[in-house]
C-alpha cells in the first residue's frame, strides 16, 4: 500500500473540483492540493453541460429577480440565505472564467451575450455556443495546469473516507492503472464527485455519474438532504437519453405533441406565444419539472408520438433556420444527426424526459461544510441548499464556480490550522478496507453485476419517476433491499490488478444502491407534491407547507436502512406563495415584487 | 441482427503480447461501436476500455476501427457491413485491452502553456468581438481524445513531438485577442519537437471528430514560427 500526505484533497475533477483546487492553490500557494479523480478531469460530466451559466448581467435585470426566480423555481425549498449569496457572487465568477480564457459567445460590440432560459424572468444565461460545460471544464482544467501546488491523481478511485472522531483524516483510493491501494492523509477533504443520475435507467448523464461522493458521506453518518428531488430534463433523445439543451427553447424552439399541438398551454404555462417570439417563463420556457410533468400527462392521454418504441414529443427548431442553428446550436445539430438521424433545420427532433440532475446531496452549510469537521461538499454531489425541489437550468454551472471557490478557500484555511492525524488512528479503517477488497474476487454462478444494476435502474424508473405513489415506491424500496443483499454476495469476476474495470463498476454499484435507497426512502416520507416530487396518492397531490416546508434528511443506520429526519427551511425575505408561470405568473410577480 | 466484431485483447498480467478475439454482438441501425464494446464487456467482465459521455464530447472512447482512429460512441456498426476490427489507439503504449497510456499526451498538452496569459487585473470581462472570437474558436473545440496522435506518422516515429492537439491548443491561445503569452509559447513551437516536426500529412485533421483542423493550426503556427525566428535573429540575445 502506498501512503501519502497532502494538505487538501479534492475528490472529483469536474468543474466544481477544479474551481475548488484553483481557489485553494490561490489562497495559500504553500499548501499541497491533491486533485483525485476516477477519470482524467476533462472527461468529467461537466463537459456535457450545454446551455449556459446564469448571472445577473443586463442593466434591466436585478439580483432580486434572480433570487425570486430561483426560490420560486425551488418551490420554496431553497435556503434563501444561500440563494442570496449565490446571486450576488455568480457574475464575478463568470467574469473570472472570462479572464481565464473561456470563449463566451459575444455580441457585436464585444460584450458578453446572454440568452433566455427556463424559469428565468430575464435573459441572464452566459453561453459558449451550446458547449458551455465543455468550455468551462477545459478552461478550468487548462488554467489549473499553471498552479504547481495542484498535484493530479488521475484515474484514482476513492473507495472510502478516513474519519477520526468526526474529523476527516484523508481518503483511501485505488490506483486504477495498478490496482494498488493508496492511503492519502489530508487536513481537509472536498467532495466534488457529481450527481447520481445513473441510478435511473434513462438519463442524460455520463456513465461515471454514479453517486460515489454521496455514498461516501452517507456511510460515515452525514445526512443526504432533499434526495427525493430528481430532475427529469424534458428533452432527452429517446433510448439513449442524450441531452438536447434547454437553450434550443431559449432560442425559440417549440414542443409539439403527435398532432402538432403546443400542448404546454394546457398545463398552466400559456397562453401560446407566437412562433419565433419566445417569452420568458412562459410555454417552452417554463421550468423543467412542469415540462416533464406535462409530457407524462400527454402520454397518459395518448397524445405522444412514437420513436422506435419510445413515447416522444417533438422539439421543432425549423423556423430558426440553418444558419442560426449552426451558429448557436452546433452540437445539437451534430447530436440530432448522429443519434436520431434528423437535421433540425428540416425536421423536428423526437425528445422525451430523461433523468438529468440530483437536486439533493451531501448536506452542507452555506460555507460548504458537512457535519464532519474538515469535510466539504460542492457541486451536484452536495446540497448547499440552492435548488430546493427543482433546479433552474443554468444555475448549476454558476453554482459549481461560486461554491467551488468558497469550499477551496475554506478548506485551505482549515488545512493551515490543522495537523495530520496519526497513522495509528487510521490503521484500523485502512486494514478493514484492505480486507474487504481481498475477499471481493471470485466467480458468480447465478447472478451478475449487470443484472443487479439493471434491476436497480428499472426499479428507480418505475418507483421514483416523474409521478410517484406509495405502492410503487414501497415496491421499489423492497426491491432495492433485496438487490443490496444480492450485491453483498456478488463477486468481481476479473482477478487482475491492472485497469480492473469490473472492480470499479462493482464499487460504483455499491455506492449507487445506497444512494438509490436514500432517494426512495426520502420520496416515501414526503407525503405531498412539490417541485420535481409529484405524488398521485390521495391527499398528497398538492404542496403542503404546514407539514412539509422542510428539508428531508436521509441518514443511514447501522443495518443499512435509511432514517428520515426533517430540517426547517431558511426563509429570509420571500415567504411561500403560489408558484405560477405563463400569464398567471406575470400577474403573481406584479403582486409580490 | 447479430454481427461479428474482432477486438484486440491484452492482459499484461497474463499475456505476453496482444491477441485478437472474436465476439458476437446484437446490432440495429443505432448500435455504436461503444454499445458493442459494452455488450462484449457483459459477456466478459474482464474486458477493459474507457468511455463516459456517449455523446462525443468527453473524449474518452477513442479506438482504432479497421485501422482508423475513431470515437467509439460516434461510429456505428451500420457503416461496417463487412465487419470491424477494434484495436487500441495507435502510437500509445497499450496498458490493458483497449486502454492506452495517455500520460505522454497530457505532458505535451501542459508543455505549451495552455492557459490565458494576461497580467492585467480586472473585474469586468474583456471586450472580444465575434470576429476576434471566430479567429480561434475552432481551435478551442478540441476534446483531447487523442485520435490525431494516433493518426500522426511523425508522433509514431518520435513520441517527443508535441503533436497536433497540443500545437493546435498553443495556436488557439496565441490567436486569442485577450492573450499576451505568445512570446512565452513560441520557443516551444520553434523547438525541435515543435511545429517543424510536422510534415503536413494532414491525417490528423481528417480523423478529428470535432473538425478542429490541427493541421491548419500547425501550418499557421509554422508561419508564426518563421516570423518569430527571423525577428529573433535581428534582436540581441536576451531582448525578450
Amino acid at each position: 500500500m502506498l501512503q501519502l500526505d497532502m494538505d487538501i484533497i479534492v475528490v472529483g475533477g469536474g468543474g466544481a473540483g477544479l474551481r475548488a483546487a484553483i481557489a485553494a492553490a490561490e489562497a495559500s500557494p504553500t499548501l499541497d492540493v491533491a486533485l483525485v479523480s476516477k477519470v482524467y478531469p476533462m472527461r468529467s460530466h461537466t463537459v456535457a453541460a450545454e446551455g449556459g451559466a446564469a448571472a445577473v448581467t443586463l442593466s434591466e435585470d436585478s439580483l432580486q429577480s434572480h433570487f425570486f426566480d430561483t426560490v420560486a423555481g425551488s418551490d420554496w425549498l431553497a435556503e434563501q440565505d444561500v440563494v442570496e449569496y449565490f446571486v450576488q457572487h455568480a457574475y464575478q465568477e463568470l467574469v473570472q472564467l472570462e479572464r481565464w480564457g473561456c470563449p463566451w459567445s459575444r455580441k457585436n460590440d464585444g460584450s458578453v451575450q446572454v440568452r433566455r432560459f427556463g424559469g428565468m424572468k430575464t435573459e441572464r444565461t452566459w453561453f459558449a455556443a451550446d458547449k458551455t460545460g465543455f468550455h468551462i471544464l477545459h478552461t478550468l482544467f487548462q488554467t489549473s495546469l499553471k498552479y504547481p501546488a495542484i498535484e493530479r491523481f488521475d484515474e484514482y478511485f476513492v473507495l472510502d473516507l478516513l474519519v477520526v472522531e468526526q474529523r476527516v483524516a484523508g481518503v483511501l483510493a485505488i490506483r486504477y492503472s495498478t490496482g494498488e491501494l493508496v492511503q492519502i492523509r489530508a487536513k481537509s477533504v472536498i467532495l466534488a464527485t457529481g450527481g447520481a443520475g445513473r441510478v435511473f435507467h434513462y438519463n442524460t448523464n455520463s456513465g461515471i455519474v454514479t453517486g460515489d461522493g454521496m455514498a461516501l458521506a452517507l456511510r460515515h453518518g452525514v445526512a443526504l438532504r432533499d434526495m427525493e428531488f430528481v430532475q427529469y430534463h424534458p428533452t432527452g433523445l429517446p433510448g439513449s437519453g442524450i441531452l438536447i439543451t434547454e437553450a434550443c427553447r431559449g432560442e425559440g424552439g417549440i414542443l409539439l405533441n403527435k398532432d402538432g399541438y403546443r400542448y404546454l398551454q394546457d398545463y398552466g404555462l400559456g397562453p401560446e406565444t407566437p412562433l419565433g417570439e419566445p417569452r420568458n417563463k412562459c410555454m417552452e420556457l417554463g421550468p423543467r419539472d412542469r415540462l416533464s410533468q406535462a409530457f407524462w400527462q400527454q402520454q397518459k392521454l395518448g397524445l405522444t408520438g412514437d420513436y422506435q418504441g419510445h413515447a416522444v414529443v417533438y422539439l421543432d427548431l425549423r423556423h430558426l433556420g440553418d444558419k442560426h442553428l449552426k451558429e448557436r446550436l452546433p452540437l445539437i445539430c451534430e447530436l440530432a444527426r448522429d443519434y436520431v438521424n434528423v437535421d433540425p433545420a428540416k425536421a423536428p427532433i423526437p425528445v422525451r424526459p430523461a433523468v438529468h440532475y440530483t437536486m439533493g446531496g451531501v448536506m452542507t452549510n452555506i460555507d460548504c461544510q458537512t457535519s464532519i469537521q474538515g469535510l466539504f461538499a460542492i457541486g451536484e454531489c452536495a446540497s448547499v441548499g440552492l435548488h430546493g425541489a427543482n433546479r433552474l437550468g443554468s444555475n448549476s454551472l454558476s453554482e459549481l464556480l461560486v461554491f467551488g471557490k468558497v469550499a477551496g478557500e475554506r478548506a485551505a484555511a482549515m488545512a493551515l490550522q490543522n495537523d495530520f492525524v496519526s497513522h495509528q488512528s487510521i490503521a484500523e479503517q485502512t486494514a478493514r478496507q484492505q480486507a474487504l477488497l481481498s475477499v471481493l474476487q471470485g466467480h458468480n454462478t447465478d447472478d451478475s453485476l449487470v443484472a443487479i444494476r439493471t434491476a436497480m435502474t428499472k426499479a428507480m424508473e418505475e418507483g421514483c419517476g416523474i409521478y410517484r405513489d406509495a405502492d410503487s415506491m414501497q415496491y421499489c424500496l423492497d426491491h432495492l433491499i433485496s438487490l443490496k443483499q444480492r450485491y453483498q454476495a456478488l463477486k468481481v469476476e476479473d482477478q487482475g490488478k491492472v485497469y480492473n474495470n469490473a472492480l470499479l463498476q462493482h464499487l460504483e454499484l455499491g455506492f449507487g444502491l445506497d444512494v438509490a435507497m436514500a432517494i426512495c426512502s426520502s420520496a416515501l416520507a414526503r407525503k405531498e407534491s412539490r417541485g420535481a416530487h409529484q405524488r398521485l396518492d390521495e391527499g398528497m397531490t398538492t404542496r403542503n407547507d404546514t407539514e412539509f416546508l422542510q428539508h428531508s434528511l436521509a441518514v443511514q443506520q447501522q443495518d443499512g436502512s435509511i432514517d428520515i429526519r426533517w430540517q426547517a427551511v431558511t426563509i429570509t425575505s420571500l415567504p411561500p406563495a403560489q408558484r405560477l408561470y405563463g400569464d398567471c405568473g406575470a400577474v403573481n410577480e406584479g403582486k409580490t415584487s | 441482427m447479430t454481427q461479428t466484431i474482432v477486438i484486440a485483447r491484452y492482459n499484461p498480467e497474463l499475456d505476453e503480447k496482444p491477441h485478437q478475439e472474436t465476439y458476437q454482438v446484437q446490432s440495429d441501425d443505432n448500435t455504436s461501436v461503444l454499445d458493442a464494446l459494452q455488450q462484449v464487456q457483459q459477456q466478459d467482465p474482464s474486458f477493459s476500455f474507457r468511455w463516459s459521455c456517449r455523446m462525443a464530447i468527453c473524449g474518452s472512447c477513442g479506438v482504432m476501427v479497421n485501422g482508423v482512429p475513431k470515437l467509439g460512441c460516434q461510429t456505428f456498426l451500420r457503416d461496417y457491413p463487412v465487419g470491424l476490427v477494434i484495436t487500441p489507439l495507435s502510437n500509445f503504449a497499450v496498458e490493458k485491452d483497449l486502454i492506452v497510456n495517455m500520460e505522454p499526451f497530457l505532458e505535451h498538452l501542459s508543455a505549451i502553456k495552455p492557459w490565458l496569459i494576461n497580467t492585467a487585473e480586472g473585474t469586468q470581462p474583456h471586450v472580444q468581438t465575434p470576429k476576434q472570437l471566430a479567429k480561434y474558436q475552432q481551435f478551442a473545440n478540441c476534446i483531447n481524445c487523442g485520435l490525431c496522435y494516433s493518426a500522426c506518422p511523425q508522433f509514431g516515429l518520435n513520441p517527443e513531438f508535441r503533436g497536433p492537439a497540443a500545437l493546435a491548443l498553443a495556436h488557439r491561445y496565441n490567436l486569442d485577442s485577450r492573450d499576451q503569452g505568445k512570446a512565452q509559447r513560441m520557443p516551444e513551437l520553434n523547438a525541435k519537437n515543435g511545429v517543424w516536426t510536422c510534415t503536413f500529412v494532414g491525417f490528423c485533421s481528417e480523423v478529428c471528430p470535432k473538425k478542429v483542423d490541427p493541421a491548419a493550426a500547425i501550418n499557421q503556427g509554422k508561419v508564426e514560427s518563421a516570423k518569430d525566428m527571423i525577428v529573433s535573429a535581428f534582436k540581441p540575445t536576451g531582448a525578450r
